[in-house]
């Protein structure tokens, strides 16, 4: 354990070096999220009784998406990952007394955090200031707020173990670039990145609802906006521990599959 | 122009070399923009229109939007790259050579997957063109065209100020995503219905309501001035002052690299 807590710190304090990538980033995140939240705007002035969710909970959701962006998003990948399979950077990698399933997780997680460290809180900040059909608002109560929290984890730590998967493929099929922009577009569609669950029509959202994307970014910020609240709440958490554990198991036995007929690229 | 040709057949070649590969990454590009036309789909399933515009005729928006952005992008693609160009000193090996920089730049990447987008453009069209009930007289499919046309320039324009940008700082750059992607995204529907400041600022800074909004009423009928269907054209202007830009870019330019 006090290995990968030392490989978190470390991957954390390089990741804070990009200062003003953060800050681009941060003005692209902002005026998204505002584009975003006005075109939902239209949809509701044409017709506010067929919005499903609340308005004030889409504003939130959308805000809280922006601010968390790095954290949720499956197309955040480490490059570096990639590149030490298909560059044989992956035989250093098996000699160090390190499990590298753990490493890596530990890697992708650090990353996403110190990303997010360093953009949401002026977002955040900015989102809680707008004026007021666009303004953030608080969860409605604080135990619902410590359910966020709860979520938020294990939302990232699926979103980390899905991530693994996409990486272990690219042992079998070295030109990852195809299979992880696929997996990618579909897991953030079906997490509710482009719109909420709540807006995709009935057979659709019955089926995102129990898949493993659901357990991404959609209950986390459903849960902070407080349109899932109570015990679909706490069901939701169930849902997301489950898959977190289905997820681990199962990259784990792939990449146990995988390094037993790895070949080391190059020389 | 026969090299330029030259280079796209030799980029075609070598990306034709891993076929798996490439299938599978315009495979990709093709469902990134799917999802977006799944999202707009989706919502139109719960709303029947949107401030005034029916799926079709968003659709038709959606369409003109992508296709102008994956024309641009099959030929700027090699200014999305430049910043690479800079930090590994490629520049300056390009700045030596007596051809003209631009082309250059240009053939330095061609991704032929993104031809995914276009496709789907095309096929976006291929159903709305005929469902949109529109009566396509000649006047009508001379819009569509400069539509799409100009929309290309100036997203060709924006990739070449991005380019330019990165003369100065190759980091932050991510900003004038809001503009390229962001200006793809959000154009699936008309600039109108974010409300009347996001369309005076895509109208008058970054003219991409030009081609995009004003031209669609036209097309719908819901205008009939001939100043209307030639607003594209107002907005090839916008070429000047990206192209400015990146001259002066260019004049500040310090080597980098070894």
């Amino acid at each position: 354990m006090k290995t990968y807590l030392a490989i978190f710190r470390i991957r954390f304090i390089n990741s804070l070096q990009y200062r003003a990538a953060a800050v681009g980033g941060m003005a692209t995140q902002f005026a998204w999220g505002f584009m975003e939240i006005l075109a939902f705007a239209a949809f509701y002035k044409t017709n506010p009784a067929a919005f499903p969710m609340e308005f004030s909970h889409t504003v939130s959701y959308i805000w809280m998406q922006q601010a968390f962006l790095a954290l949720f998003m499956v197309w955040f990948f480490e490059a570096e990952i990639f590149n030490s399979i298909s560059s044989g950077g992956i035989a250093y990698e098996l000699a160090r007394p390190v499990e590298l399933y753990g490493r890596w997780f530990s890697q992708t997680i650090a990353n996403r955090v110190a990303k997010t460290a360093l953009r949401c809180l002026p977002i955040l900040l900015i989102a809680l200031l707008v004026p007021e059909p666009y303004r953030m608002s608080l969860p409605p109560n604080a135990s619902q707020f410590f359910l966020f929290l709860v979520s938020v984890v294990l939302s990232l730590g699926v979103v980390a173990s899905f991530s693994m998967l996409i990486y272990i493929t690219t042992f079998y099929t070295l030109s990852a670039t195809g299979v992880r922009i696929i997996a990618a577009a579909l897991a953030d569609f079906m997490a509710g990145s482009i719109i909420p669950l709540p807006f995709f029509p009935q057979p659709f959202r019955a089926i995102a609802q129990v898949l493993p994307f659901a357990s991404m970014q959609n209950m986390p910020l459903r849960i902070y906006s407080g349109n899932i609240a109570g015990d679909a709440a706490l069901w939701g958490i169930g849902l997301q521990i489950f898959w977190l554990i289905v997820l681990g198991l199962f990259g784990r036995v792939l990449m146990k599959n995988a390094l037993g007929k790895v070949v080391v690229q190059g020389g | 122009m026969r090299l330029y040709l030259k280079f796209v057949v030799m980029h075609l070649q070598s990306q034709m070399q891993y076929k798996v590969s490439f299938f599978l990454m315009t495979l990709g590009q093709f469902l990134v923009s799917f999802t977006a036309l799944l999202g707009v789909w989706f919502m139109f399933t719960r709303f029947n229109e949107v401030e005034g515009f029916s799926f079709q005729e968003v659709l038709l928006c959606l369409a003109t939007m992508l296709m102008a952005f994956s024309l641009a992008e099959l030929f700027g693609r090699g200014f999305d790259h430049f910043p690479r160009i800079i930090s590994n000193g490629e520049l300056d090996r390009m700045l030596v050579r007596p051809r003209p920089l631009v082309p250059q730049v240009l053939v330095s990447l061609i991704e032929f997957s993104r031809l995914g987008r276009l496709v789907q453009a095309v096929l976006v069209f291929c159903y709305v063109i005929p469902a949109s009930n529109i009566h396509w007289t000649y006047d009508k499919v001379i819009t569509l065209c400069l539509m799409v046309i100009c929309g290309s320039i100036v997203f060709f324009c924006l990739f070449l100020i991005y380019a330019a940008f990165s003369f100065f700082t190759i980091e932050g750059l991510e900003f004038m995503n809001i503009f390229t992607d962001g200006g793809r995204e959000f154009g699936r529907y008309p600039y109108s219905i974010y409300g009347r400041d996001v369309l005076r600022f895509f109208t008058y800074i970054i003219p991409l309501a030009l081609f995009q909004y004003y031209p669609l009423l036209y097309l719908l009928g819901r205008e009939t001035s001939i100043f209307f269907m030639l607003m594209p054209l107002l907005a090839l202007p916008f070429a000047i002052p990206a192209f400015a830009f990146w001259r002066y870019g260019l004049s500040k330019y310090k080597s980098t690299g070894s």
